[in-house]
C-alpha cells in the first residue's frame, strides 16, 4: 500500500487497528471522556472512547452531550492537546549530586516513548510543527522534544463539526488534514475511510483496509470537514493581525482586557504551542541532591518577566499585551508561523470567556 | 534512531581563583574551569549562566578580555537568590558555567570610527571586554571616549584601571548622580557630559549599557547631535532562564534577548523601547 492510498474501514475493525498499534510497542493515546471533558489518556479498546459524545464550547463554557449514535470522534478538541507528550508539564533537565565542597552534575537520558495518539485533529497538527520549529531549530534544539517526537505515530481525524469557539479556517489550519499525520480518518455513519499518509502508516495498516471506499463512500467523506468549516463564526484576519497588534500597542482595549483578565494562565496552560517554561531548583532535604526541573511557566506570571530591576511586565494589562502580541503577532517575526492555530481552547477555558478572536477585532476597530 | 541533540542544560564546572571588591554589594570573580580540555571562548558582550546548585543559575556577563579567556571574570552584584549566595562564596568554592551564550558588541563593524562608550552603574561590565578589544587594537579606531555614570563616587567601576586606559588614549569621563565630600569631578547624568563632547555624528558609533531609561536618553542625545541609529547599540537586560531561545522568558517583541541579543542596533529596537512594559 502506498501514501496517499485510501481504504475503508469499519468501525469495528478501529479496535484492529488500536491492537496494531499496541503490538507494535505504541502506548496508544486517544479521547478519552474524564472529568465532564473530552480529555487525552491511553486507550486500549473502543470502549475506552467517546461514544456519541458532543461538545458545546463557548467562551467560559465547555459541556458534554450523549447522543443515541455510534460517533467516536464527533467532538472537537477538549483541553489536552499533544503538547504535554513532547513538552510534558515537568521534566529533569539536569541532576546534580553535592559530595563534600564539591559536585556532580548529570544530564538524564531524555525518555524515547513510542506513543501512537488517536483522534489529532488538524489544529493540533499544525500547532505540532509550529512546535517543531520552537523546539527543534537552530542552534540549540530540545533533545527531550527531538526523542520524544521521533516515537509519535499519528492518526489524525477530519473534524465533523466545529465548536462555537473553533477559528482554524481563518487561520489556514483545518479543518481539513492537509499534512503531518500517518493515518487520516475521516468518520462516517458506518465506517471510516482511511488515508494514509505516510510509510509507517501503510505498514501498521496492513491488510486491516479490505477495500476502497466507494466513490459515494469518498465523496461523503470529502463533505464531512467541508461542513465542519462552514459552521465557523469566529475568525481573525491572519494576513493583518500582525501589524494590527504591532500598530496599536496602546490601544485602550489592552486596559479594557486588562480588568476582565484574571492573570490565571489558564489559555497559555491549554494552548497547544505555549512553550514558556522556568527550571527550579528542587532540593532533597538532605541537602546532596538537587534535581533542576523544567516546568510549564506562563507570561501572565510576574516572575516571568523579573529581572535586578524588576518585572519588564508588572501588570495585567502588559503580561495580556505580552501574551497576544507574542501569539498572533511576533511568533511570524521569530519562526516564519503564526503561533496560534485556532483550537480556540484559550476562549473555551478562560473562567471570563475572553475571546482572542474580539480582542483582534476590537483593535482592528470592530468592536471597542 | 537518530543520535539526540546535546542538552543545553550541561554545564561546566569552575573554582573561583580570585575575588576583587569592587564596588559596594559589587565584586568580581576570577574563574577558571576544572576540566583543563574545556576550549573556552567568548566574544565581548557576551553572557553565562552561573549555577550554584540547590540556589540555581543567573545570567552574568563575562568582565574580562576576550583576549586572555583563561582568565575569565564575572563582575556581580549581591541583588537576587542566586547572586547573593555567590556573594557568600570564598576562593576555591566551585561554580557551574553555561555558556557563553548571546552575541557580541560590533567591535569589527565600528572599526575605523570614533567610538562612544557610555556606562551606567553595573553597565560597564559587559562593556569592559569591548574596552580592552578596543585597547589592542587602539589603531583600529579613532576617538576613543568612555564615558561612566554611577550613583555616588563609591558606585564608579574599575577605577583602578582608569589610568592604564587613559594612557591607551582613551578619554575616560566620569559623573555621578550624587557626589560625597571629597569628590571633584562632575555631578549630574551621563547626558550632560555627552551632549558636550567634541563629536563627529558621521564617523561616531556609540556603545551604551546600563538602565533602559538611560539608554533610551543616551539614544536620543546622539541621534540629536546627528549620529545614525544603525551605529548605536544598547545591551538589554531581560529575565534570562535557559539562555538558548526555548525558555521565552527574555522575549522583547521579535526578539529573543538571550540569543539575538543581548546587543542591539538601536534602530531595532527603538519603536519597542519606547513602548513601556514591553
Amino acid at each position: 500500500m502506498l501514501p496517499d492510498a485510501k481504504v475503508w474501514l469499519a468501525k469495528t475493525a478501529l479496535q484492529t487497528l488500536i491492537d496494531r498499534l499496541r503490538a507494535a510497542g505504541y502506548e496508544v493515546i486517544g479521547p478519552r471522556v474524564a472529568d465532564g471533558a473530552v480529555t487525552l489518556g491511553e486507550v486500549s479498546s473502543l470502549a475506552d472512547l467517546p461514544h456519541g459524545v458532543r461538545d458545546d464550547q463557548q467562551p467560559g463554557r465547555y459541556r458534554l452531550t450523549m447522543a443515541d449514535d455510534d460517533s467516536y470522534f464527533d467532538h472537537v478538541v477538549g483541553p489536552h492537546s499533544l503538547k504535554p507528550y513532547l513538552f510534558p508539564p515537568r521534566t529533569t533537565v539536569l541532576e546534580v549530586l553535592r559530595v563534600r565542597d564539591s559536585w556532580e552534575a548529570r544530564v538524564p537520558e531524555p525518555p524515547r516513548p513510542k506513543r501512537a495518539i488517536l483522534g489529532v485533529r488538524s489544529c493540533d497538527l499544525h500547532a505540532l510543527t509550529i512546535q517543531d520549529r520552537v523546539f527543534l531549530g537552530e542552534k540549540h534544539p530540545d533533545p527531550e522534544y527531538a526523542a520524544r517526537r521521533e516515537g509519535l505515530f499519528l492518526v489524525a481525524v477530519n473534524c465533523s463539526r466545529s465548536a462555537a469557539t473553533c477559528f482554524c479556517v481563518s487561520m489556514n489550519t483545518g479543518p481539513t488534514v492537509t499534512d503531518g499525520a500517518d493515518l487520516v480518518l475521516t468518520e462516517l455513519a458506518d465506517g471510516f475511510v482511511v488515508s494514509v499518509g505516510t510509510e509507517a502508516g501503510a505498514r501498521i495498516l496492513g491488510d486491516l483496509g479490505k477495500r476502497e471506499p466507494t466513490p459515494d463512500e469518498l465523496a461523503t467523506a470529502e463533505e464531512v470537514p467541508r461542513r465542519a468549516a462552514t459552521q465557523q463564526t469566529r475568525r481573525i484576519n491572519s494576513a493583518t493581525v500582525h501589524d494590527t497588534l504591532m500598530n496599536n500597542l496602546t490601544h485602550p482595549r489592552w486596559d479594557d482586557v486588562a480588568k476582565r483578565c484574571l492573570a490565571c494562565t489558564n489559555c497559555t496552560m491549554v494552548c497547544p504551542t505555549c512553550f514558556c517554561a522556568t527550571v527550579n531548583e528542587v532540593n532533597d532535604l538532605a541537602g546532596t541532591h538537587t534535581t533542576r526541573e523544567r516546568v510549564w511557566e506562563s507570561c501572565f506570571n510576574e516572575e516571568h518577566s523579573w529581572t535586578a530591576s524588576g518585572a519588564v511586565h508588572p501588570t495585567t494589562k502588559t503580561r495580556y499585551r505580552q501574551w497576544l502580541t507574542h501569539k498572533l503577532a511576533t511568533w511570524i517575526d521569530q519562526f516564519g508561523t503564526s503561533g496560534c492555530v485556532g483550537c480556540g481552547r484559550c476562549i473555551t477555558w478562560c473562567p471570563v470567556g475572553i475571546d482572542i478572536t474580539e480582542e483582534v477585532a476590537a483593535m482592528e476597530g470592530g468592536v471597542a | 534512531m537518530t543520535t539526540p541533540p546535546l542538552s543545553p542544560w550541561r554545564v561546566g564546572m569552575a573554582t573561583i581563583s580570585a575575588i576583587t571588591p569592587e564596588t559596594p554589594g559589587t565584586a568580581t570573580y576570577d574563574l577558571a574551569f576544572d576540566d583543563p580540555t574545556v576550549e573556552y571562548r567568548f566574544l565581548p558582550g557576551q553572557f553565562n549562566m552561573l549555577y550554584l546548585p540547590g540556589v540555581g543559575e543567573v545570567a552574568i556577563s563575562v568582565s574580562s578580555d576576550p583576549a586572555e579567556p583563561t582568565k575569565l571574570r564575572h563582575t556581580i552584584r549581591a541583588v537576587g537568590n542566586v547572586t547573593q549566595a555567590i556573594a557568600r562564596l570564598k576562593p576555591g568554592d566551585k561554580l557551574g558555567v553555561r555558556g557563553p551564550f548571546g552575541n557580541a558588541w560590533p567591535v569589527d563593524l565600528i572599526q575605523g570610527q570614533d567610538i562612544v562608550v557610555v556606562a551606567g552603574g553595573l553597565g560597564l561590565a559587559p562593556l569592559r571586554p569591548a574596552i580592552y578589544h578596543l585597547l589592542r587594537h587602539r589603531a583600529s579606531y579613532g576617538r576613543v571616549t568612555v564615558l561612566h555614570g554611577a550613583r555616588t563616587p563609591r558606585d564608579l567601576l574599575f577605577t583602578g584601571e582608569y589610568d592604564a586606559w587613559r594612557i591607551a588614549d582613551i578619554d575616560v569621563q566620569v559623573i555621578v548622580n550624587v557626589g560625597s565630600a571629597d569628590w571633584k569631578g562632575a555631578i549630574g547624568v551621563v547626558t550632560t557630559p555627552l551632549a558636550n563632547m567634541p563629536l563627529t555624528a558621521a564617523k561616531t558609533s556609540v556603545l551604551t549599557c546600563g538602565p533602559e531609561v538611560m539608554m533610551r536618553f543616551v539614544a536620543a542625545g546622539v541621534i540629536n547631535r546627528g549620529v545614525r541609529t544603525e551605529r548605536i547599540f544598547v545591551s538589554l537586560e531581560r529575565n534570562m532562564n535557559c539562555a538558548v531561545g526555548l525558555c521565552g522568558h527574555c522575549q522583547f517583541g521579535p526578539s529573543f534577548v538571550c540569543k539575538d541579543g543581548p546587543v542591539f542596533p538601536y534602530d531595532r529596537v527603538q519603536r519597542l523601547m519606547l513602548v513601556e512594559n514591553m
